[in-house]
């Protein structure tokens, strides 16, 4: 019987070790594998941040073999099979002493770097740039104050690879339609906040973790020396799509940064120019589709059904299928009694806006046939 | 006394501190924290309305003020600063205006929520108007000019230089009832946050007392 | 007082019996064990390799707040009350707990709580989602409906709860036999005494902090919502202030497990007797003053945060005390290592392990690194998992022989150890890893450099899964067909339930015993 089950879990073992073997062969890849630990990141107080944590990790690793040393010994040596009879001592006020006394001094020793530490990462005067995060289910707002320039950041890997229909390229799950863009040497500062739950944007590169909160304001700041990708994801539990809303920061010299912001400026220009534009129907639903799978689809599903009793469908709903003004209304102004609809006036160009609405009552099946101008929403958001 | 008895006492004795912990959770501890925010500046709360002290402006030294407006949820409400920063002397009196626009069809109620960084500032950041005192009635498609007067208190440390307020509109209008919007705008100068709070403590107490 | 247990279904519902309702406590918390667990599995099967699979991300946060909550109030928590219902008062010579009756309803109303909890996973919109830590708005505002009977559930839980540790309580304070002072009763009693003063202080809070929740959600308050004048932060100072001390509760009865057994294999005295009691009491007190520090990212002054960091890595001295006074007492010893001392030994060095990432954690500025990533998640486990559930285990084949008198199976025990040891570090020492590389906690998919931990992992908790299923197995096969067991079972225990027959009978200490 139990020989069975030894035999048994003998298999599984096998089974598995297999396994792991054929997966540390595989990797080749150019995704860094098997990372053990912590990065150094590339601004001053990363680089510190590693330090301390090294410091601390090799103090836990020389107190583990003491203590793990003289338990093994023990083990090993004063076992009744080796014939060690057992001595009846119970106390020692010195040994109890120092053994209080010695960790309360490592204590201290640790507490002085990290105090150090902590009071400069709290040191936000003085910056360069000041940028204003705003954390939404399940994306980030950047705006860059007095720059006069603001965007949205989403996800930008496609559904199919997340439901493994293709292959996953290396940034799976860790690149963004539009990233932060910062230059280096500059002190940036960092001003969080959040629309709707508890976010935090962290950036592991720039030891930049900071809960964003809905009402508050919370600040860090940054100075990045490497130019560079550096990818982060939201680490605070924000619903369901906690997990598919990185975060892209690609630091550059400064001259980039401007040229950047300036043609940032100038598609902010188009786009207002495009809202002067009459489209075709066909522009309208292409276009719109594009701006469903990224907006929508998270919450009203690829195939417009939603998710029942979370999330209402678009296919064959009062609003898509009704008058075009209560579409538009929720789309541009959020729900009241939802709040996981959100208002996309600030969130979508006009073009954009037009062209979803456009898409979503056409598509699944709604087949209204009519269509929206972008002009009709420029008007729509004045009234 | 016998150990039924001893049981049955200490049994009490052990029930009356449970509940004296429930009551210290929901009654005393949110107060608690309310003020140590105030005191310390934590989460960036600022004070209450502030009666100026008349002193001196120190004009040695001046502090950047940043501006910052965030909309919550769905609030559909065009809301920003009509001014992005501004550079004040300690002791002076200054005024700015927030822009507010209610561009939908039906009449809202929003709220303003201050927060202030670094922390360390808040406690020196004095308001002696601001419209996130009151309550903001907008009819539809009405806008407004919400002002916010302040002085920045002449012991602020000598290393803060920029001092960033940012105010979260939020849509009360649910919680509030849109029909009461008319009697809301003459309303003004209530400390609403201590109002929340009795408020918080009133409803609390008849939910627990009424046994819901 | 002679007579034995009633007969049928109404010997357990309406029993007063110390023994009776232990056992219930015990079977129920092993029920729950294994519910919480295949929970875990559904998240590990999901996470073994990137892309969604399995579940939907909406179902897998209804995963890992349901793991947590049952592992918590329905694994560990009635675990260790039935084992102190059990054992404390044969420990201390009483013959019952001294409020038999409430000992009753305090374990039936766990039954509803748990069904009403479950039972949130079939209604619309699901379970609770939120996380165990359920931190507002995402827990008000933002729930799904069921969020009202995952409240009224927490009210129960604490209810039973707070029953328990009175009556435990009474039981050390006011039924001890005459001559056990209270210097001389076991760790285990002791720690119990302290852990149920802890319950007691904080598990109102908890009842607090979800009946805030339900007055913000139905009644029109607002104590965690910006709008009306709350705080969201406001939720986790209340919630951390009961949560911090909670976690003391799941690993201070473990320390008295630990010191019973560890003499007892090493066959020498406990080492250091008061300055453990001490050690705990320590522990106690500085577990209401560290909770801030699962709050560090979240924007506290940076004086609070240097008073929250000190006064958490102060905690690293009673918890060394406790680590050194159990290797002294293995030192010259004579030792054999039947499966509750392997179970002992290993809890003493993973526990440790799991104290060294929580040193790390304490580190404030560290921290920023470490918070809300799969390095938190492997550290609460080590000291959870090892902490709570090896030393629960270690109990049960302590004490199962003296519970029903029969010897298990050392062969199957051994085996189970081994494999829930291989298990267990397999499945959480990678997360130290990958956590440390930067992956997030409670997300449903991941980037592609950590999946070859993830499915090291995933492989580990399955085995950890089937560990279980023999430990269960074993249990059973040892109560039914097991070989008779000796009064003392062990060579020369200390203690008083070892001064009783195998099994213990139905009433024990009707006369109090003596105490030398």
């Amino acid at each position: 019987m139990y020989k069975k089950a030894i035999q048994q879990y003998a298999w599984l073992l096998g089974m598995m070790v297999c396994t792991l073997a054929s997966v540390a062969l595989g990797a080749t890849d150019s995704v860094e594998r098997w990372g053990l630990n912590m990065t150094e990141g590339v601004t001053p107080l990363s680089k510190e941040i590693y330090g301390l944590h090294m410091q601390i990790f090799w103090w836990c690793v020389a107190i583990g073999v003491v203590v793990f040393g003289v338990m093994f010994y023990t083990m090993i040596v004063h076992r009744k099979e080796n014939g060690a009879k057992s001595s009846n001592f119970h106390e020692s006020t010195s040994l109890e002493v120092a053994w209080t006394v010695i960790p309360f001094v490592i204590l201290i020793i640790m507490a002085f770097p990290a105090t150090s530490s902590l009071i400069k990462i709290y040191d936000t005067s003085e910056s360069e740039l000041d940028i204003v995060i705003t954390g939404y289910q399940w994306k980030w707002k950047y705006e860059y104050l007095n720059q006069g320039v603001t965007f949205f950041s989403n996800l930008a890997t496609p559904k199919d690879e997340i439901y493994n229909r293709v292959a996953k390229n290396p940034n799976y799950l860790l690149e963004v339609d539009e990233p932060l863009i910062i230059p280096i040497h500059k002190k940036v500062r960092f001003l969080i906040t959040a629309n709707d739950v508890i976010h935090a944007w962290w950036v592991p590169d720039l030891a930049v973790k900071k809960d964003a909160i809905p009402g508050f304001i919370n600040e860090s700041w940054a100075y990045v020396e490497e130019p560079g990708v550096y990818r982060g994801q939201c680490a605070e539990l924000c619903g369901k799509d906690h997990g598919f809303m990185p975060i892209v920061v690609k630091a550059v010299p400064e001259n980039e940064y401007d040229l950047w912001l300036a043609e940032k400026r100038e598609v902010a220009e188009k786009i207002r120019a495009l809202t002067e534009k009459t489209f075709t129907f066909d522009e309208l639903y292409e276009r719109g589709k594009v701006v469903y799978e990224k907006n929508c689809v998270s919450c009203h599903q690829a195939n417009g059904e939603g998710v029942p009793g979370v999330f209402p469908a678009i296919a064959g709903s009062a609003i898509a299928t009704g008058v075009v003004n209560n579409h538009l209304e929720i789309v541009v102004n959020g729900s009241s009694k939802n709040v996981a609809m959100q208002a996309f006036r600030d969130q979508l160009p006009e073009p954009d806006i037009a062209a979803v609405i456009t898409y979503q009552r056409n598509a699944f099946g709604n087949n209204m046939g009519d269509s929206l101008q972008p002009i009709d929403v420029l008007n729509y958001k004045n009234k | 006394m016998s150990i039924q008895q001893a049981n049955r006492m200490l049994l009490l004795k052990l029930l009356a501190w449970g509940v004296g912990m429930f009551v210290f959770a929901i009654f005393i501890m949110p107060p608690i924290y309310d003020v140590f925010c105030e005191v310390t500046g934590l989460n960036g709360k600022t004070g209450s309305q502030y009666t100026p002290v008349s002193s001196e402006v120190d004009r040695s030294r001046s502090i950047r003020v940043q501006f910052i407006a965030t909309n919550n949820e769905t609030m559909p409400w065009q809301f920003k600063p009509m001014l992005q920063e501004i550079r004040v002397h300690p002791g002076e009196e200054t005024e700015i205006r927030y822009f507010a626009r209610n561009p939908t069809q039906s009449d809202m109620i929003g709220q303003a929520i201050p927060s202030v960084v670094p922390f360390k500032a808040a406690q020196y950041f004095h308001k002696t108007e601001c419209f996130c005192f009151n309550y903001q009635p907008l009819l539809a498609g009405q806008s407004a000019e919400l002002p916010l007067r302040f002085i920045v208190d002449q012991d602020i440390p000598k290393q803060i230089h920029t001092i960033t307020l940012s105010y979260t509109m939020f849509d009360i209008t649910e919680t509030l009832g849109a029909e009461n919007i008319i009697g809301l705008r003459n309303k003004v100068n209530t400390e609403n946050k201590q109002e929340m709070l009795s408020h918080n403590i009133k409803i609390g107490a008849v939910a627990i007392i009424s046994g819901r | 007082m002679a007579h034995g247990p009633a007969k049928g279904i109404t010997r357990w519902l309406f029993t007063t019996n110390h023994k009776d309702i232990g056992s219930m406590y015990l079977w129920f918390s092993f029920m729950m064990f294994f519910l919480g667990g295949i929970f875990a599995l559904v998240i590990r099967a999901e996470l073994f390799e990137p892309g969604l699979q399995i579940v939907e991300p909406e179902f897998f946060n209804q995963m890992t707040t349901l793991h947590g909550l049952i592992m918590v109030f329905g694994a560990v928590m009635p675990a260790f009350v039935g084992l102190a219902n059990w054992m404390i008062p044969m420990m201390v010579g009483a013959p019952d707990m001294a409020l038999p009756r409430m000992n009753n309803w305090s374990f039936w109303i766990l039954p509803f709580a748990f069904a009403m909890l479950v039972s949130t996973l079939f209604m619309e919109g699901g379970a609770p989602n939120f996380g165990w830590t359920f931190y507002a708005p995402l827990s008000t505002t933002y729930a799904p409906p069921s969020v009202t009977f995952f409240i009224f559930a927490v009210h129960i839980m604490g209810a039973s709860s707070i029953m328990g540790a009175i009556n435990i309580i009474a039981t050390i304070l006011n039924m001890r036999a005459p001559g056990m002072t209270l210097m001389k009763m076991p760790l285990f009693v002791w720690t119990w005494l302290i852990t149920a003063y802890l319950l007691i202080a904080v598990m109102p809070v908890l009842a607090g902090v979800v009946t805030m929740m339900l007055m913000d959600i139905h009644f029109g308050t607002s104590f965690f919502d910006a709008a009306g004048g709350g705080d969201p932060v406001l939720f986790q100072h209340v919630f951390w202030f009961f949560g911090h001390p909670e976690v003391y509760i799941m690993i201070l009865p473990a320390f008295g497990i630990i010191s019973a057994i560890i003499p007892t294999f090493a066959r020498k005295p406990l080492f250091g007797y008061a300055s453990m009691v001490y050690a705990t009491a320590s522990i106690a007190f500085l577990s209401f003053i560290v909770w801030a520090h699962h709050m560090f990212t979240v924007g506290i002054p940076l004086v609070g945060e240097l008073f929250f960091m000190y006064a958490t890595m102060l905690i690293a001295v009673p918890t060394g005390v406790k680590v050194f006074n159990w290797i002294t007492t293995m030192f010259k010893g004579s030792m054999t290592f039947e499966t509750p001392m392997l179970f002992s030994v290993a809890f003493v060095i993973l526990f440790t392990i799991g104290g060294f990432s929580g040193l790390m954690l304490a580190i404030a500025p560290a921290d920023f690194q470490y918070h809300d990533t799969y390095f938190v998640v492997a550290h609460f486990h080590y000291v959870l998992v090892p902490g709570a559930i090896f030393s629960i285990t270690a109990a049960v084949y302590y004490w199962l022989p003296k519970w029903c008198g029969n010897m298990y199976n050392e062969l199957m025990g051994k085996t189970h150890f081994w494999l829930a040891f291989i298990g267990l570090n397999l499945t959480f020492f990678p997360m130290h890893f990958v956590g440390l590389a930067g992956m997030p906690r409670r997300i449903p998919d991941y980037a592609l450099q950590f999946a070859d931990f993830n499915m090291i992992s995933s492989c580990g908790a399955f085995l950890f899964g089937a560990a279980q299923v023999l430990f269960l197995f074993n249990v059973l096969r040892t109560i039914t067909v097991g070989k008779k067991a000796s009064d003392e079972v062990w060579e020369n225990p200390e203690g008083l339930e070892w001064s009783v027959p195998s099994p213990a009978p139905y009433h024990t200490f009707s006369t109090p015993p003596e105490v030398r």
